[in-house]
Parts: C-alpha cells; sequence; structure tokens
C-alpha cells in the first residue's frame, strides 16, 4: 500500500504548512487522476484522506467493514488519541471480541474531507495560493464525504463492503452509501440518525456557526494567517453542541443544581454549578483537537444532508433502484432519550424501507444517556450490532472462524 | 468423520424445536418463500422457518425485548405495530404474512385482515375459539367473564377486545370475499379435531389456523 504518513517536518515552513500531527494510521492522496466533482459543483484534487484500518482483510476481500465517524469524531477507533491522548472513541463495540470483531472482520475508518484530522480541509494549504483554504475551501457535502470513501476503498482495492456502519452523521453518511452504491454494500447499520436534517437541527448548528464567526479572532475565515484562533467562539459551539448530545434526565444525574468548589452562589458570572464547569471543560478541550472552519463545513454538510430530496421528494424512491428494491441489509438503532434524532427519524426511514420491502430491522433501545448512548456503554446496543453482523455473515457465507485465544 | 461427529453434525442442522401451533402454520409453508411474522414475539417461528425452510424471513413486533432477542439472533426484525406500519407495504410484498394468536388483540381486526391479505399473496392467521365449549361452560355456569390457560387474563387487563368463534372468524372471511384455502382446529391437547366449517369445530377447537388469500 502507498500511503504513508505525511513526513515533511521543515522547521522553515510556516506553522500552518506542517504537518498537522504526527499521528498513527495512513494517509493517501487521492484524485491525482481526476478531482473530486463536489456537489456544489466545484472541483477538489488532489486531496489527502487520513484512515487507519484494523483487523486483516480476508483473500476474497468480502470481510471489510466501513466504520462512519461523527461530526467532531475521526479515524482513531481504537487507538488513542493523539492530541487528547484518549482512548478510541468506539473500543466499546470495535476490537478483538467485541461485536465488530476485529479478528473476524477488516475494519476500516477515514477522516472525512473537511475535517482537521489528516484528511484535506479548510486549514490545510490551498495548492493554488500557498496559503490555507480557508473559506475558499469548497463547501462539501455527506455525499461528497462518501465519495471520498469510495475513492478510499477503490485504491484499497476492495469492491464490495461487509457493512457500513456509524452513528449521528456516520449515520447519514452509512445510509447515503446503501442509496449511491447498492452493489457494494452488503448490510448497513444507520445509527441515532436521520435521512435528514431537521430544522430544530440546523438551528443548533447554526448557533454553533455564529458563536465562531462572532469571535474576533475567527478573522473572517483567515485566522491561520492572523496566527490567531477564534477558540472562544469554538468552545461556545461545543458547549451549546454538547448539551444536545446529553439527556436533560442524563445531566440531572450527574450534576443536578450542584455547586462547584463551593458552599453557596456566589451572585456573580463565575461557574457556580458544576454543570457549568462541566460544560466549560469540554469547550476548552475541544479547541485543542478540532479546527473552527472545519467545524463550520462539516456542520454545514449536515445541515444540507436530505436523502428525500434527492430522490425527487419521497424517501421510498431513495431504496428503489429501476424499480427493484434496495439489496442492501439495514439495521437501524436509536435511543428512547435522543432528543436530537429521535427515535421517529430512524422510524421514518424503516417505514420507508418497509415500503420497497426491504431487509430492515429496528431496535430503539431503552436509555437515559441521550445521543451520546452509541458511544458509551450499552450491552443491549452492542448483543443488537453483534447478532446482526453473525447473521449478516451467514448469510454472506463469511465463515472465518475467530482465532482461538 | 467420526460418528459422533457426523451426529453433532447432524443435529446442528437440525431446526430448533416449536410449539405445536407454530408447527402447523410452519407446515402452510412453502419453503424457499417470503414470510412477514407479524406480532413474531422472540422470534421461534421465524428461526425455525429460516433454518427449516430456508426462507426469506421478516417480523414485526411490539415489545422491545422481543425484537432485541430477535436482531440478536440474527433475524430481521423492526419494533412496530401491526395497525400502524403496515401500512407501508407495497401489495403481494410477501408470500407469506402470518399474524398469529393477535387477531383478537386489534383495534381494527377486519382492516388489518384486508392489510394481511394485500400484502402477503397469503395470509396465515391463527386465533383462539371463544365459541370453545369451556369458555361456553364457564360463561354460563358462573356467569363471569371466561379465564382459560391459554385466554390467561381477567377482563380489565386483557390486551384481547376483540374476541371471535371460529364461526365468526370464517363468515368475516366470506364476507370480505377471503378464501379458506386450508384449516386446522386444534383441541385443547394441541390435536388436530376438524375442518372449520363444521360445527364441531367450533364447539371442540380451542384454536383455529387459517390460510387465507384474496378471492
Amino acid at each position: 500500500m502507498d500511503s504513508s504518513h505525511s513526513g515533511d517536518t521543515g522547521p522553515s515552513r510556516p506553522l500552518y504548512a506542517q504537518p498537522v500531527y504526527n499521528q498513527p494510521g495512513h494517509r493517501v492522496l487521492l484524485g491525482t487522476d481526476r478531482p473530486l466533482r463536489l456537489d456544489s459543483g466545484a472541483e477538489l484534487g488532489p486531496f489527502h484522506v487520513a484512515y487507519q484500518t484494523y483487523g486483516t482483510l480476508n483473500a476474497d476481500r468480502s470481510n471489510a467493514i466501513l466504520i462512519c465517524h461523527a461530526l467532531t469524531g475521526d479515524h482513531f477507533v481504537l487507538d488513542r488519541h493523539p492530541i487528547t491522548g484518549k482512548s478510541g472513541w468506539w473500543e466499546m463495540l470495535v476490537g478483538p471480541g467485541k461485536p465488530v470483531d476485529t479478528d473476524r472482520y477488516f475494519v476500516i475508518c477515514s477522516n472525512v474531507i473537511g475535517g482537521c484530522m489528516g484528511s484535506t480541509g479548510p486549514k490545510d494549504v490551498n495548492p493554488a495560493t500557498g496559503e490555507p483554504y480557508g473559506l475558499a475551501f469548497p463547501v462539501i457535502t455527506i455525499g461528497d464525504m462518501v465519495r471520498a470513501q469510495k475513492m478510499l476503498i477503490d485504491h484499497l482495492g476492495i469492491e464490495t463492503l461487509f457493512c457500513v456502519i456509524g452513528g449521528s452523521m456516520g449515520g447519514m453518511q452509512v445510509l447515503q452509501w446503501a442509496v449511491s452504491y447498492p452493489e457494494t454494500v452488503f448490510a448497513a447499520v444507520p445509527i441515532a440518525t436521520a435521512a435528514r436534517h431537521s430544522a430544530q437541527n440546523i438551528a443548533f448548528h447554526e448557533v454553533g456557526r455564529q458563536a465562531i464567526m462572532a469571535d474576533p479572532n475567527w478573522c473572517g475565515g483567515n485566522y491561520l494567517l492572523e496566527g490567531r484562533r477564534p477558540e472562544a467562539g469554538l468552545a461556545v459551539a461545543r458547549m451549546a453542541a454538547h448539551i444536545t448530545y446529553l439527556s436533560e434526565t442524563a445531566l440531572h444525574r450527574k450534576f443536578g443544581r450542584n455547586l462547584q468548589d463551593r458552599k453557596s452562589v456566589t451572585y456573580g458570572f463565575d461557574a457556580d454549578f458544576q454543570v457549568e464547569s462541566y460544560l466549560r471543560y469540554q469547550g476548552a478541550s475541544f479547541v485543542e483537537r478540532f479546527d473552527a472552519n472545519s467545524y463550520l463545513y462539516i456542520t454545514r454538510a449536515m445541515d444540507y444532508f436530505d436523502l428525500a430530496a434527492d430522490a425527487g421528494g419521497a424517501l421510498t424512491n431513495a431504496f428503489r433502484k429501476d424499480g427493484r428494491p434496495t439489496p442492501v441489509r439495514f439495521c437501524l438503532a436509536s435511543f428512547s432519550s435522543d432528543w436530537l434524532f429521535p427515535t421517529s427519524e430512524s422510524r421514518a426511514i424503516v417505514h420507508a424501507l418497509n415500503a420497497v420491502a426491504a431487509n430492515v430491522s429496528f431496535v430503539e433501545i431503552g436509555t437515559d444517556k441521550g445521543h451520546d448512548a452509541f458511544l458509551l456503554d450499552e450491552p443491549e446496543f452492542h448483543q443488537v450490532i453483534h447478532g446482526f453482523l453473525e447473521g449478516c455473515a451467514e448469510h454472506r457465507g463469511l465463515t472465518v472462524r475467530r482465532r482461538a485465544r | 468423520m467420526s460418528p459422533l461427529d457426523e451426529q453433532s453434525a447432524r443435529l446442528t442442522r437440525q431446526p430448533p424445536a416449536i410449539r405445536d401451533d407454530l408447527k402447523l402454520i410452519a407446515d402452510m409453508v412453502r419453503p424457499n418463500s417470503r414470510v412477514l411474522d407479524i406480532g413474531c414475539g422472540d422470534g421461534a417461528l421465524l428461526d425455525y422457518l429460516t433454518h427449516a425452510k430456508q426462507v426469506d424471513g421478516r417480523g414485526i413486533e411490539l415489545s422491545m425485548d422481543g425484537v432485541r432477542q430477535c436482531v440478536a439472533h440474527g433475524l430481521s426484525v423492526i419494533q412496530g405495530d401491526a395497525e400502524t406500519d403496515l401500512k407501508d407495504y407495497p401489495a403481494d410484498a410477501f408470500d407469506y404474512v402470518v399474524l398469529s394468536q393477535t387477531l383478537q388483540a386489534m383495534r381494527n381486526p377486519r382492516a388489518v385482515l384486508e392489510t394481511l391479505c394485500r400484502i402477503g399473496r397469503h395470509a396465515i392467521v391463527s386465533v383462539p375459539n371463544f365459541g370453545y365449549w369451556r369458555i361456553r361452560l364457564q360463561l354460563l355456569v358462573t356467569g363471569r367473564m371466561p379465564v382459560t390457560e391459554k385466554l390467561g387474563y381477567q377482563w380489565w387487563e386483557t390486551p384481547n377486545i376483540h374476541f371471535c368463534t371460529i364461526r365468526d372468524f370464517v363468515v368475516l372471511c366470506e364476507e370480505m370475499n377471503i378464501r379458506i384455502e386450508q384449516s386446522r382446529i386444534m383441541d385443547r391437547a394441541g390435536r388436530v379435531t376438524g375442518r372449520a366449517h363444521s360445527g364441531f369445530a367450533n364447539l371442540l377447537g380451542e384454536q383455529g389456523v387459517f390460510l387465507l388469500r384474496r378471492g
């Protein structure tokens, strides 16, 4: 494989042009022959895609599972994060002997284009100008992210994916994969997601973007050139978003109205309450690892996502090709206390799939942990994923036996 | 292969054991067909059909526990309500649509029956017989709503809101122009006792299983 860590760390280069992180995994340059044609009509290319793999591809290349990460996620599903040092974001679900068993499956996860962890995004250098793209970076969509992933899969010599799986924005990519490349995807697992981004969710995203753009350090998107960073704005964006990932019950259980390191309120605007202190911490740690412009671009990609609109207004049509129902086997999962992507959104997808008599499973997991539940210890959710994949492996004729350990 | 290995290989290929009434339903299903099991519970029938008859099986189940069990066992099942979630399916989406011991719990059994016969080329419906002699006797003797082993609820807690007798069911099918292609009437011990149209069936049968088709 010709992928490599980007290697140029010469001290004479300006700050923004240095490789961002000496991170684990692979990085490949795609679109060298032909650029990626984006939904907006613009072209991107050549461009980098950073990705990580776990497990081994079998001889007939039929055991590959693509994991799609969420809005502020990355490709470090199992690796320690190179910046935060935290363990991989889906260690609960993926790994040897886990529901997505890396002893059995070959797992791939790539950083989305527009992102800031190695795939080409707004903080990378625009070859046309020699300066960071900033707002000159083209607007991307979920469809564009998936097309870039398809180029990566092609590059890896994988013709069919055994499964595409992901939650939240990752779930949108899963749906897009199943709709764009039904012959390439054997099974699809969209988790805690929707076939379109709701008005309420667009509204939340707009709050986040406005917070970033209102930060004087944002400099019209040119903060890298100016040597500044809109940290306050990005932190506020993260704080607002973080609330939507939790549930009222979970917040109450965790913090209630407990005070932070004090016996009584201060009659001021310090973080009197634990919940305030927690949110400030979330915001502060987020700016360490994420780029503000990437946040603008990726939230926009989610806002634009609407599978039904792309299929002439009827979601059902998205799951039909040449009058035939999609051959993809679906398993949807939602979480009862998720108010960002409520169960009704998953159910709408299930109904559309039923309308073409597609093969679909659907489970709502009862939990009070809100949207974030897909990243947390939810044994019932993990059982469902395990059982679904086992069933699909049987149908796919994946006879690989787990190694004795 | 040693004889023991051979035996265990044969055993693992054997379909799982199921209840008598489910076996009766399974016997009506052609191998390699597409089946939708409504109210599939823990997936026993689907599992059996998948292994014994290689059907392409799907299920709908109201209870989350049931759905989780099914999906965790590799069955294609969605959480949903037969009265609201069936309308999306296109006509003839399945070879068989199965509704076992559930029609009496529907708010609108007639509409459900119509939907079953629309989305399935065949429908297989099993109903408890409220004309069964023990039920008749209980009402006659005690003057209270009957509670039996199969219908083990008090009147105020029962999910069964639209009881019928085997004769009622047959009449409804006639009115709706639904053909009864096969019927099996079972007594308390699960023995098949007779044909649906006989008066004896309505008296002696505890439940009936019907293979239906649009007329």
